[in-house]
């Protein structure tokens, strides 16, 4: 039996957002949304986290961080893209520096659609994330320690 | 057992002299290392010798000749050291010796005949452990200097080499060293006491430096002027007291003995160091590593203890001695407490440990100053504890400082990739120091728990300092164990004399940890009962957690030191994302590439020198004037 | 003191029940402090489900080392309340509680990474500002029942608290260290990852870490196992007045901004001095 989906630690990264997305990622967190009821917490470190949500576009600035951000998560983890810049580049798509979302570095599990993306799909996106998580325990079996 | 002793006093003077002759090269290392393990052999017997009897063995040795002679020797010391401190125009100094050679001469002229000591020397149970300290570590740091000898030079090309001279002073210390531990008659003790001040002055101004000799001059005067205190101390004692028997004086009415005792504390104060004379110990810092280990941590500095333990029966048993016992601890309480404080502050490894010297003799001193069983128990046990610990920290420093260049704990990072033996002779002597459940600890324990039933103030100057002294060791344990990418292993340059001797006290701290009880039993609890006809009991319990405890680290170094092959899930530090592809780089501000580099907390702002070394002075001064106001 | 059976129950009870009772106390903090921030919170048992999960995580490690310190880490904890509960020194348990937390802070020390570094220089800060007070009540403790068995202690006919009630209360003021709470959360940066990520343990993950969160219940349980010393006598108001400390110690969580290390040293030390250190003279003089 897998824990993973019972408490999703998540590392949020601002890669190049307006701050639309980031600011309706932590209401998830106040008491209207109350994330924490399903054991999600904003952990703020890739080491511990189970879950990367990403918010804004990638450019040439920001590639590195994204990928050694993934690189640091521990295994099993998830990728859930947030925003329409996240998933696409969005409206700065054409930018010169601007690369596009954030399949163009690492594997996106979940598109969270919207700009800004709400509180309410976010949610939604994070718990799909969870089966994705648990599929991915369940394929690799137990991770040696 | 008299030849014995007498062969352990005169035999590494007579080496001295040798070496005074002896060319460098081969015949000064066989001469240093075979007469290195005769007086650690030597010692050793005689231990097993007086352990064997069970009792205090006293010796006549010697009469009015011998008498004679010593006085002659004090004398053209005395006329040496006055010479010298002139030509360097130290006229403080100079003032001071006089003063001491004046006071000697008169005393032989005019009471010397007046009194005799029936017995001239003696050796019980602490001086069993004294000359074990002084026999066994001594030889080993004596062995060590050979090979640190010779790289010291090659680094120090300024200082000319008297290494010659070096060795001479290091046996004839360790005679005199010797002396002072068997000595019974108090003017025999005076004269090794001396003998042992020139020592240090001679080790200290080594270099020759401008900085060297002040700080030998600092230490010869501070050393003078408890050299003076315990001239008058035996003035006292002959003309009220009628006696100069050490072991005489706590059967002595309180009227005639306490004021010569509270000068020889104040002696014993000096001599260790203790808060308002630690300056010289600090300053001391500039003579070659293996003197910091052999006299400023190990021996020397322990005779001052030394003889404050040997009148904790005083404190204890003589009327109005409490009083004057609990200025002393006070005295030592404070030292403890601001000393470990400033260590916080420091940078220079050699300056941390010796602040954490003097703090650890201010502990003993707090035990001895009270001086029921139970803290002269713990006394004996940090003598012995702290001897071993901390002589191996000086010579590993030392070691470490020849190939990296440096003693600063700062560019101690990751020491145990790139020099492990040398590290782990830290790490072990930096657990025997501090960390439960080894060597101090224990002793720290006993020390808390015999305090709370004699005087539950002082325990809080125990509380804090035991808490200030957690972090300076801790941060220094830390950065040597840091763990680097791909450090390269400089072993090689370590001298094979010196890899040993370290090897050899590492074994012998953990050693002693180990074998506490045993020691407990068959050296200090005898001891203990023979001084206070008290039994001193360990609780077993107790003794089977520590040993538990001990067991538990044992076990938890294997993995440490053989990690295994097992593969592991490696990913390089969190950068905040900004890793470099080359380990332990990150990509910085104004896009430049940066070296992770980790520096420490001194909090100079709360624990720094200039702050608390005043406070710490005037403090201490105003509770010695206390004492000696107490006693006149 | 022999060996007996009520040491062994002692510590075997600890064992089994110490990670029950501080995982739940844990989740018990988390739902608490989400009904005083207006939320629903997360279930009772979620730090059982966090440490669960952590155990089927990978272990990812910056160097060999690191695993072998927090174990050692997680045993002296657990060799603390051991000595504790198996009416044991309190000064031996004291220390091996220290020990403990120099395993911890050389394992962040090791790892060369610079928020473990600052984590680990403010863990030591901590440790300063939190181990004279703890002396003292060990040491306060003696003087009102003449033992340092926390056996004898709690057999003690009189409540320990009449005689300390200064000692109590500064040993409730470093409790909030212990404890990781604000304002003194400093070390491990709970609440705040921005400052320095996760601090102590930003390099720690999967079991190594779930080791580390399983040694802090047993830590939290041995410490609420020395405020239970002071009300030994009657259980009832003891059990009471532990679970009322904790709880405090979470309101004031909930209650605080974050101080700064200098604060928490010079507070702590203050309170040491002012309350711990008067009521061990008060009791030097009755």
């Amino acid at each position: 039996m897998s824990f993973l989906p019972k408490s999703p630690w998540l590392v949020h990264y601002d890669a190049s957002s307006c701050n639309g997305c980031d600011i309706e990622v932590l209401a998830c967190l106040t008491p209207v949304y109350d994330v924490e009821r399903f054991g999600v917490l904003n952990i703020g470190n890739p080491k511990h986290a189970d879950i990367f949500v990403v918010t804004g576009s990638v450019n040439e600035q920001n590639k590195a961080v994204i990928k050694n951000i993934y690189d640091q998560m521990a295994e099993p983890k998830v990728v859930v893209a947030i925003g329409a810049c996240a998933a696409s580049g969005g409206v700065f798509r054409e930018c010169y520096n601007v690369s596009g979302g954030v399949d163009t570095v690492i594997p996106v599990d979940v598109y969270v659609p919207g700009c800004a993306a709400r509180p309410e799909a976010i949610i939604d996106g994070v718990v799909l994330g969870l089966g994705v998580l648990e599929a991915k325990y369940g394929e690799k079996g137990k991770v040696a320690s | 057992m008299q030849a014995l002793l007498l062969f352990l006093i005169l035999f590494p003077a007579a080496v001295a002299f040798l070496l005074l002759a002896a060319p460098k090269g081969r015949a000064r290392q066989t001469v240093v290392s075979v007469s290195a393990a005769v007086i650690a052999a030597a010692s050793i017997i005689l231990a097993a010798l007086v352990l064997g009897r069970g009792a205090p063995v006293y010796f006549a040795a010697g009469g009015h000749a011998v008498d004679l002679l010593i006085f002659a020797a004090e004398l053209a010391l005395g006329v040496i050291v006055t010479v010298i401190s002139l030509r360097r125009k130290q006229y403080l100094a100079m003032a001071l010796m006089l003063a001491g050679l004046i006071m000697t001469v008169v005393y032989e002229v005019w009471l010397a005949n007046t009194v005799h000591a029936e017995n001239n020397l003696f050796a019980d149970n602490l001086s069993v452990v004294m000359t074990l300290i002084i026999g066994v570590i001594g030889s080993l740091i004596a062995f060590f200097a050979l090979g640190y000898m010779e790289e010291y030079h090659r680094h120090h090309e300024d200082v000319p080499d008297r290494s010659n001279f070096f060795f001479f002073i290091v046996f004839a210390f360790l005679g005199a060293m010797n002396g002072l531990i068997f000595a019974n008659n108090l003017v025999w003790l005076f004269f090794f006491w001396e003998v042992t001040t020139f020592c240090s002055f001679f080790l200290i101004g080594y270099g020759r430096d401008a900085v060297a000799v002040r700080n030998s001059f600092l230490a010869l005067k501070l050393n003078l002027c408890g050299g003076l205190a315990f001239s008058a101390a035996l003035f006292f004692l002959t003309l009220n007291a009628h006696t100069i028997s050490l072991s005489e004086l706590h059967d002595l009415p309180g009227g005639a003995v306490l004021l010569p005792v509270a000068l020889l504390a104040f002696a014993g104060l000096t001599k260790s160091a203790q808060m308002p004379f630690s300056a010289w110990l600090l300053g001391a810092m500039v003579a070659p590593t293996p003197v910091s280990a052999l006299l400023h941590s190990s021996t020397m500095v322990k005779a001052g203890v030394y003889l404050v333990i040997r009148l904790s029966p005083v404190f204890a048993y003589v009327d109005g001695g409490k009083t004057v016992g609990l200025f002393v601890a006070l005295v030592g309480a404070v030292t403890f407490l601001l000393t470990s404080c400033m260590a916080i502050s420091q940078n220079d490894a050699k300056r941390v440990l010796a602040y954490s010297t003097i703090a650890n003799l201010g502990l003993i001193i707090v035990c001895a100053g009270i001086g029921n069983h139970k803290l002269a128990w713990a006394a004996v046990m940090l003598v012995i504890f702290h001897a071993i610990a901390k002589s191996l920290l000086f010579l590993s420093v030392g070691t470490a400082e020849h190939v990296i260049g440096s003693r600063r704990i700062e560019s101690m990072d990751g020491l145990a990739g790139y020099l492990p033996r040398v590290a782990a002779g830290m790490v072990v002597g930096i657990a025997g120091m501090f960390l439960a459940p080894f060597g101090m600890l224990i002793s720290k324990w006993a020390t808390l728990e015999g305090l709370v039933d004699a005087n539950p103030i002082l325990t809080i100057f125990v509380a804090f300092g035991s808490a200030v002294t957690l972090m300076f060791w801790v941060k220094w344990l830390g950065k040597i164990l840091i763990v680097k990418s791909a450090p390269e292993n400089v072993e090689t340059h370590v001298p094979r004399t010196q890899a040993l001797t370290l090897a050899v006290l590492s074994v012998m701290t953990a050693g002693v940890c180990v074998l506490f009880p045993l020691i407990s039993k068959y050296v200090l609890e005898p001891f203990i009962f023979e001084t206070y006809r008290q039994i001193y009991w360990q609780d077993m319990n107790n003794i089977a957690t520590l040993l538990i405890m001990m067991a538990t680290v044992v076990v938890l170094t294997v993995p440490l030191v053989f990690p295994g092959k097992r593969e592991r899930h490696f990913r390089p530090q969190y950068l905040a994302g900004a890793n470099l592809a080359e380990k332990e780089k990150f990509h910085g501000a104004m896009g430049q590439d940066i070296q992770i580099s980790l520096k420490s907390l001194y909090l100079q702002g709360i624990f720094g020198e200039s702050r608390l070394f005043p406070l710490g002075v005037l403090s201490t001064l105003i509770l010695i004037i206390i004492m000696l106001g107490v006693v006149v | 003191m022999d060996v007996t059976a009520a040491t062994v129950i002692g510590i075997l009870i600890y064992l089994a029940a110490a990670p029950v009772v501080g995982g739940l106390l844990a989740g018990a903090d988390r739902v608490v402090s989400a009904r005083m921030q207006g939320r629903y919170g997360p279930p009772l048992l979620q730090p059982f489900y966090d440490v669960l999960k952590l155990w089927q995580k990978e272990n990812i490690v910056v160097n060999r080392q690191q695993k072998v310190y927090i174990l050692g880490f997680f045993v002296f904890v657990v060799i603390a309340g051991c000595i504790l509960f198996g009416g044991g020194d309190l000064l031996l348990a004291v220390f091996a509680l220290t020990l403990a937390s120099v395993f911890l802070i050389v394992a962040a020390y090791s790892t060369f990474s610079p928020y473990a570094h600052i984590g680990a220089e403010r863990e030591m800060i901590q440790m300063v500002s939190y181990e004279p007070m703890v002396i003292l009540t060990v040491v306060g403790m003696y003087m009102a029942t003449g033992s340092f068995s926390s056996v004898d202690i709690a057999r003690h006919d009189g409540m320990l608290f009449l005689h300390l009630p200064f000692i109590f209360l500064g040993f409730l003021f470093i409790l909030t260290i212990k404890f990781r709470k604000s304002p003194f959360d400093i070390s491990m940066s709970h609440h705040a990852h921005q400052e320095i990520v996760r601090g102590l343990t930003t390099e720690f993950s999967g079991r190594d870490l779930a080791l580390i969160e399983i040694a802090h219940w047993y830590e939290n349980v041995f410490l609420l196992g020395m405020v239970y010393l002071f009300f030994a006598p009657v259980p009832v108001v003891a059990v009471i007045v532990t679970l009322a400390a904790y709880f405090l110690e979470v309101f004031i969580d909930n209650n605080n901004a974050r101080l700064k290390w200098q604060h928490a040293l010079a507070s702590s030390w203050a309170v040491t001095l002012v309350l711990g250190v008067s009521n061990v003279v008060l009791l030097a003089f009755r």
